[in-house]
Formats: C-alpha cells, structure tokens, sequence
C-alpha cells in the first residue's frame, strides 16, 4: 500500500514485517526513530516472536546481535557514526563468524569535530570488515533492501548492512509503496542457519585460527562477496518480480547510453545529479549516472559495462581519506582502467553540507571541458581555510582549528549557498 | 509543471516538522508527490527550528535543501527580526504569517508594495489553536490558512492529515482550527483582491490519483 | 574446666570423590555419567585454577539444566587453552565471543532461546578477572541492568594471566605483575581501594550473587545449582589460583584457594537481590603471611628485610573483610558479624537448603 510517511518509520516496518527474532538496539541520531518504530511495534505485540532489547552501547548491540543469531535467531541492530565505531570489533566478529546480522546504517560523519549530519564516512570506515554493503537512493529502495537484506545474509551467511543517508533519508517523509506481511513472508523464509548453538549437537564456534589456516579462513571470506556479486542481482530481480519494481542490485545507469561525461555516486545524492543530468542533456550536455548500490561487493565488472565509452568519469562521493582523496572513486579508478577514461574525484556533502544542482552541473560541465581537476572539493570556502592556515603558519598556540573556523563563519549550523 | 516548495519557519516545541509532515501529506491525500523534511539538528525547545516540504506533480528526486521557496510560513513572529526569513523568497512567493496583529504593526510594511500585498497574509493561528484545542500550537491552524492561501493543498487533505497524525479530540480540535484559519484567509485574500485564479495551483496533471 | 566447642568432620567429607556420602550429598564431579564440559585434552598450565574451576562449574551447570545449556566465553586463558585449532574440548555448545562483550553475546543467546519458546535451554557465560571486571564491565552491568537470563562466572586469577602476567584491576595490592614490577618504593600492584566485582554485582539488586573457591568443590557445585534454580542475572565470582602467573607451584593451586578463604582475603559468600544471605565462616583463621610466602608473586615482601609493613596492610584488609562479613563466628572471637547460617559443609549440588 502506497503510503506517505518518515523513512526511518517505513523501514522500521519493513524490519518487521521480516520477522525479526531479536532485535537490540541503541540510540544514536540519526537512527533514534527506527528502533523507536521497531521497539512500538514490539511492545504493543504488533510484531511478535521478538526480544526487543534495549542495550547499554552499541558494542553491546552487536554483540547481542552476535549471540541471537549463533543461537539461530534473526538478528537486527541500527546505529550511525560513533556507534559504527565503538562496534568495530564486534562488526568484524559478526562477518569473520559468518553470522548473517543485518543492520541499517544511518549514515552520519564521524568526528572530531562532532558532526551529527550525513556522509558516508562511516560506511567507509568499515567497507573491509567483510560485510555486504547496499546503499538506497530513495526511501523505497530503504525499504526494499532491507527485505533482500535478510535473504542475501542468510543465504551467505553473512552479515548485511543497509546504508541510508541520515537525515536526508530517515527524516524525510514521502511516498513508500510499504510490503504486506505476505508478500515479504513468500520472499524472506525462516532462517536457517549454517551454524548453531544446539544442545542437541554441541559445536564450538569462534575458536582461534593460526598462521596453519587463517589465510585460507580469509579466502573463504573473499569467495563469499564473490558469492554476494552473483547473488545480489539475482536476487534483486526476484524481488522485481515478485514486488513489481527495481530495487537493489549492483549499478544502475542513467541516461549513459551515448553520455561523454558519466558521473558515478552512492546513496541519495543520485536524485539530485539525475535532475542535473536532466538539465544538462536539455542544454545538448551529454551526460549520464551511474548509481552504484552494491558497495561490498565491489560491482568492478558491471560498473566498467556501464561507464562504457565514457571519456570522463565524475565520482562524487561524501566521503575522504585524508592525504590521500577520494575513497569510492579509487575502486572506480579500477573499474575504470584500460577503458580510457579520465576519473576525477568531487568530494562533497561532507558533514551534510547540501548538494546543490547547481553546484554539480557546473562541476560536471567543467569535466566535460577537461577543466575539472583530479580532485575537487565541491564548494569549499577556500577563504576560509587560508585564514585558518594563516593562523597556524603565524602562531604556534593557534588554538582549535574547528572552533577557529566555526567563530569565522559566525553560525554553528549548516550552511546553503 | 513547477515543483511547489515550501519553507516553514518556527521554534522548538511549535510543532514546525510535524507542520511539514502533515503539509506532505495533505499534498499525497491530494495525488500530489510530496517530500517534507526538517533542518536538522538535536532537540532543543525555542530555538529557531526550519522545515521543508516539496510538492510536485511528478516523483520528487532532489534533496537539495529549498533555497527560493514559493511558499513561506511563519509559525512564530518573534523570527521576524532575528532570523533571516526572507532569505530567497522571490515576490511571486506566498507568505502566510502566524499573527494576530497586522502586518504594518509586524513591521513588515515593506513587503506589502504593490501586487506582493494579494501574496502575504497574516491569520491568528496561535489564538485559534488555543481555542479550538486548548493548546497554543498553531500548525495545524496554518496549513489551514495556507491551504486558503495558496490552494497548492485542498482543506479537506488537510483535515485527513491532520487526523493520520492525530487521534481523537486533539485530531478534531486542530481540524476546527484549520477550518477556521481557512475561512479567515479565504476573506482576507478575497479583500486584498487575490483573484481565484491566481491561486489554483500549478500542479494539474498529477498522474497520481487522488486517495481519499 | 572451660568447656571448648569441639567440631568433628567426617573424614574426606570435603573430598571429591566421596562416595561414603549419600547419594544427594555426592558431587557432580564424583559421577562417572558427568558431563566433562570441558575435556581433557586442552593444553592449560598444570595445576591450572581456571581450568579446575571451569569443569566443576560447568558440570554442575549442566546437570541443574538437564543437559540443555549454552555457554559463551570470553577471550582469556580458558577460551585459548580449549580450543587449539583445530581441536575443541568442550563438550557443551560453546560460543567464543571477544574480550569485552561475554555478558552481552549471552544476553543475545538467552533472548534467541526466548524468541524461539525454548525455555528449557539455559545459559552460561564464563571469562576471567580481565574480561569481567575491566573490559567487560560495562556489558556486565547492562545484563545486571537488564536482569538478562544469564549466569556468569568470572574466574578471578587476578591478572591477565594469558597475555604474560599484565595487572588486571582484579590484581591485588603489592602483587608484582609484569606491569607492576616489585620494583621500588611501592614494589607491586599499588594499594587502590581495589574494584570487588561480586559487591558491585551484589549492589545491581540481582537475584543471586556468590563466591567461591576452588578448594571446596562441594560449596561451589551447590552454588552453581542454587544459581541455576532462578532465572534472571546472576553471577558467580570463583578464586581461582594461577601457578604461572603466582609463581606458585602447580600443586598448590586448591591449598593457596583454601588459604585465601581461611586468610580472609578472600571472602566466601553469597547474596540475593541487594543484600548478603549466607556467609562460609572460616574454619581455622590464619594470618595472611600463611597465603602470600608460597607465592612468587610475593617473593619481595619477604626476601632480605622483607616489608613488614605491607605484609601488616593485607592483613588489615584480610582483618576488614573478617569483620565486614562476619567471617568468624563469635566462639572464634572475631566480634560482631551479620547473623548467617551454621557453617556445615554444604550439601553437593543434587541436594537442597
């Protein structure tokens, strides 16, 4: 049924209508209101069969997220940013066991300097951790990933996280066609798992792995996003078939056919280019996108099919790795090699500075020029930097870059050019 | 057909997101696309608070924030001078503005030159909330008046929002409210000489039907 | 002439393998048809505590749940010296977890085995001093918090002994470890006000807390059986001693467990929902200086001159643990102490209070 209502709200539903066994969680902006939604529907029996359970951190969360599921259980957790963080060790734990938790990453900077606004730095902090990592564009596709979320992961047995963009995602209210419990019961059956705790069949699980096997432990481990690349997009078209619409899957392209200039971007923003897409073919631009929805796996192959004869790649991408650029746009960089295209990395959105349309035409028709550099930051206020390093070259006791920055720019939010 | 977008400006507390929310999904009950969504930032009662909402004939895919709004509502006058409303309103925009006093008296004299006078309405929302619900919680009020204002959403949408967001007598209290802050901006459009056809929105042709 | 009270013991009556006893009175460990949890074959130190502590909490668990328990295990000794890949000891289904988060993966069994109406499968969480009192404390106070269905034993060799010998908070003062050499002015652990986990478990409220020593096998089997008989958080805090890390020999192990006890160093207790219900009075008080020379640990305190004053400050700790607990009867002489119960051996685990 075709409803208008809160992203996190709708994917809270969509989480039950999974059939979650345990499902524990933290509270972290921007996820408080889906494990609001979920923790309601528990406690007024609308979802049943589910230990909703209110832990004390997030390392807590995945840890009993770790538990549930080696006991057999469907297990969900959400969390953000510095919850991601703090559960590191146990998200590893989760994959490098082969337990399939799925968890929804309302994506949010990590700090220093505390930034409770969206990017992708989280995902990215974790992309090698071994788990499957699907990005939505809209709330529906939120939605929908979750319900192939729990089939991949169990499939695998591996853990699944959704990404969605915190805020301009979870917060935003639009149209979501939600699922019938029906509909999601024929797709998702009960979980069987590959390992489990039973006293009936006594097994150890996570014993320790020397040098004599812990390389082949970790073969197995790549086999298994190998696995993920086939399974993703299969899986991706059941689900068109039997929900009626395209959700998921590896890559998806815009307007490429004949595009000189192919921009290539995660998550959300991809509405926003693909109206600047729009605009720009209307000024005789030839220019397309390139959604990627599968992060981890790395879709390399099917990514460098649809950049085809591109001569310019533009990765935008809200996310960096100091010192050394863009993050997603050096895995396209290798998709991309031996096919003769220029990849230029615009890194933007940082900390959930918006994205506008008109900021990202220009930047694209800059590429078509050959006129964009190798790496871009998308509307920095150049001004504002040179004064904090002119700051830092003059005095040794320069003081707090951020808040140095922060009393120049005179507003303690977020800015709209 | 032109995207409608609305900005709504108010604090903490004033029910300025919920505002945004149920204004989507009027436009939805409406057969609309709609996409409402706040600034945000952490819970705070008083600060100055802004919220968004997108109505289109078509699927709305940007999520840029609304730089030049054709709507603007403004749920707490005490903005008026401190915050910089007006930021990227054009003067084709509407505007609505939560007072019971009138726009003179708001000091806003200078946004009342010539054909912009039929665009920016004042409705006591406040006081009509505060009747109608016991409550000084003008949303719901608002859209009502808005509704009036800019016919971009129909009063009855309004009013099915108000009660998929609200249960009971708070849901009726706040529907007699936008019923009335309807009515009042309805005649106070009517005598400054709105033209009924200036205000039939610009967004026939929604290929959505209308759910009722 | 003064009349003296006069205690008989049956003799081997504290033995574990005593068959001389009624059946109910007979320990878990003395059954042929005991489970084995954790098997021989796992390669921990001989004379290992934890080890011993370990197989007799664990078959005793097993037998309280009618064969049907999960365990989860912390990183540490145990979890290192049972499953030496490839091989497994352990009999029972057993989940590694990580270092810090034992309590909060069993929360997620027991809410698993609720999820799914299986009532009947219970469930154990083991690590030692290290993953319980510092890493793991703040998943132990959440499933405290939480009143989760867990019982979790914390075997307190008071070091991290499986890393080389570092200080844990468990680590007592004066102790040398090898980030506190007995080196200096202070050699040792320093005197804090040290972290007692079983008190601040006590202080949760939660429905059962006890201590216990690897010397008396029956009082820590009926602790484990008792512990089973509810549901809800409940933990179990057992000394066990470490001959690697103490420098002690290998075959001290149950007697230095005993001398904590009679020392006072160590008090044996038990507690419900705030408040201590039983203590294990000490039978034949010794001086501390009994329990610290036959270990290595110690060595400085006695070697040359000796520190005769840091000797005097444990004991006034072993001295302000008497008198907290009562540890002492009053025909001992030991003064006031909360009322408790006679101190009779306690009945194996099979028999009742």
């Amino acid at each position: 049924m075709l409803r208008q209502l809160e992203g996190s709200r709708a994917v809270a539903e969509a989480v039950g209508l999974c059939r979650p066994e345990v499902v524990c969680a933290y509270p972290i902006s921007p996820q408080t209101h889906i494990i609001e939604g979920i923790g309601a529907l528990v406690k007024s029996g609308a979802l049943e069969h589910c230990e909703f359970i209110n832990v004390e951190s997030e390392f807590a969360a995945m840890s009993v997220c770790i538990g549930a599921s080696a006991a057999g259980a469907r297990a969900y957790t959400a969390t953000a940013s510095q919850g991601l963080l703090y559960m590191m060790e146990a998200v590893y734990n989760a994959s490098g066991l082969g337990l399939p938790v799925v968890m929804t990453l309302a994506n949010r900077a990590i700090g220093a300097p505390i930034n409770i606004w969206n990017d992708h730095s989280d995902a990215m902090a974790v992309r090698d951790a071994g788990w499957i990592q699907l990005f939505a564009e809209t709330n529906q596709e939120a939605v929908d990933l979750h319900v192939q979320a729990f089939r991949l992961a169990e499939e695998l047995s591996m853990p699944v996280m959704v990404c969605m963009d915190g805020f301009i995602l979870t917060h935003a209210v639009e149209a979501v066609e939600m699922p019938t419990q029906a509909q999601v019961d024929a797709f998702v059956p009960p979980y069987e798992p590959r390992q489990v705790l039973d006293p009936a069949d006594p097994v150890s699980i996570g014993a320790m792995v020397g040098p004599e096997a812990f390389e082949e432990v970790r073969y197995l481990a790549h086999v298994k996003q190998l696995q993920a690349l086939e399974r993703i997009p299969a899986v991706a078209a059941e689900f068109a078939a039997a929900f009626g619409r395209t959700s998921g899957g590896l890559v998806h392209g815009y307007r490429c056919e004949d595009a000189e200039v192919i921009v290539v971007a995660l998550g959300s923003v991809l509405g926003t280019i693909k109206d600047a897409v729009d605009e720009l073919r209307q000024r005789q631009v030839r220019v397309g996108v390139v959604g990627v929805g599968s992060f981890r796996p790395f879709p390399e192959a099917a990514l460098r099919d649809a950049l085809g004869d591109a001569a310019t790649v533009v990765v935008v991408e809200k996310a960096l790795a100091p010192g050394a650029g863009g993050i997603l746009a050096r895995d396209v960089t290798m998709a991309a090699a031996g096919g003769g295209a220029e990849v230029r990395t615009v890194i933007a959105g940082l900390g959930g500075r918006p994205i506008t349309k008109a900021s990202l035409a220009a930047v694209i028709e800059a590429a078509g020029r050959g006129e964009l550099e190798a790496l871009h930051f998308l509307d920095l206020d150049h001004t504002l930097v040179d004064r904090e390093l002119a700051r830092m070259g003059t005095q040794r006791r320069s003081g707090p870059a951020a808040e140095n920055i922060l009393r120049d720019v005179g507003v303690v939010s977020a800015r709209v050019r | 057909m032109p995207v409608f977008q609305v900005r709504i400006h108010g604090r903490g507390g004033q029910g300025v997101v919920t505002a945004a929310e149920m204004l989507s999904v009027a436009a939805f009950r409406d057969g609309h696309y709609a996409q409402a969504f706040p600034s945000f930032g952490s819970e705070r009662t008083g600060a100055p608070v802004v919220a968004f909402c997108r109505i289109d004939g078509g699927p709305i895919r940007t999520r840029e924030p609304i730089v030049e709004p054709d709507g603007l509502i403004v749920q707490d006058a005490t903005l008026l001078h401190q915050v910089d409303l007006f930021s990227g309103v054009g003067p084709e925009a509407l505007i609505l503005v939560n007072s019971s006093r009138s726009m003179e008296e708001l000091g806003l004299s200078d946004l009342l030159q010539g054909p912009a006078r039929r665009r920016v309405l004042t409705v006591p929302a406040t006081e009509l909330a505060r009747e109608h619900t016991g409550r000084a919680v003008p949303n719901a009020a608002l859209l009502g008046g808005f509704a009036a204002l800019s016919a971009v959403v129909s009063i009855d949408a309004v009013i099915l929002a108000i009660r998929d967001r609200f249960g009971g007598e708070v849901a009726e209290g706040n529907a007699a409210a936008a019923r009335q802050a309807f009515a009042f901006v309805a005649d106070e459009a009517a005598a400054v000489g709105a033209p009924e056809e200036r205000r039939r929105p610009l967004l026939e042709g929604s290929h959505r039907a209308a759910t009722a | 002439m003064a009349m003296q009270p006069v205690k008989f013991y049956q003799t081997g009556s504290f033995a574990v393998g005593n068959r001389l006893l009624p059946v109910r009175y007979r320990t878990v460990q003395s059954d042929a048809g005991r489970t084995n949890s954790l098997n021989s074959g796992h390669r921990a130190c001989q004379g290992c505590g934890e080890a011993l502590g370990a197989r007799y909490a664990l078959d005793a668990a097993m037998r309280a749940a009618n064969g049907k328990m999960i365990a989860v295990n912390a990183t540490g000794c145990l979890e290192v010296f049972s499953t030496p890949y490839p091989e497994t000891s352990w009999r029972v289904p057993w989940l590694h977890s990580l270092f810090a988060n034992a309590p909060s993966v069993a929360t997620g069994v027991a809410a698993a085995l609720r999820a799914k109406g299986r009532h009947d499968v219970r469930v154990v969480a083991q690590a030692g001093d290290g993953g319980t009192v510092d890493i793991g404390f703040a998943c132990l106070s959440g499933m405290f918090e939480r009143n989760d269905d867990v019982l979790f034993i914390c075997y307190d060799n008071q070091g991290y002994m499986n890393t080389g010998v570092q200080r844990s908070s468990a680590t007592p003062p004066a102790a040398r470890t090898a980030t506190t050499e007995a080196v200096g002015p202070e050699p040792g652990n320093p005197f804090g006000q040290g972290k007692d986990v079983a008190r601040l478990a006590t202080a949760h409220g939660i429905p059962y807390v006890a201590t216990a020593t690897v010397a008396e096998l029956h009082d820590l089997e009926y602790k484990v059986h008792r512990a089973m008989e509810v549901h809800g958080a409940r933990y179990l805090h057992v000394f066990v001693p470490c001959p690697l890390g103490w420098q002690a020999a290998s075959s001290d192990t149950v007697r230095l467990a005993r001398l904590a006890k009679e020392t006072g160093l160590f008090p044996v207790y038990e507690a419900e929902h705030g408040e201590v219900t039983s203590v294990s009075r000490i039978r034949r008080p010794l001086p501390v200086e009994e329990y610290l020379r036959p270990q290595g640990r110690y060595r400085h305190l006695f070697a040359g001159e000796g520190r005769p004053d840091i000797v005097a400050r444990l004991q006034a700790m072993a001295d302000a643990n008497i008198r907290r607990y009562g540890l002492l009867g009053p025909d001992e002489g030991a003064g006031d102490g909360p009322a408790t119960l006679a101190d009779d051996p306690a009945p194996a685990a099979g028999g009742g209070r």
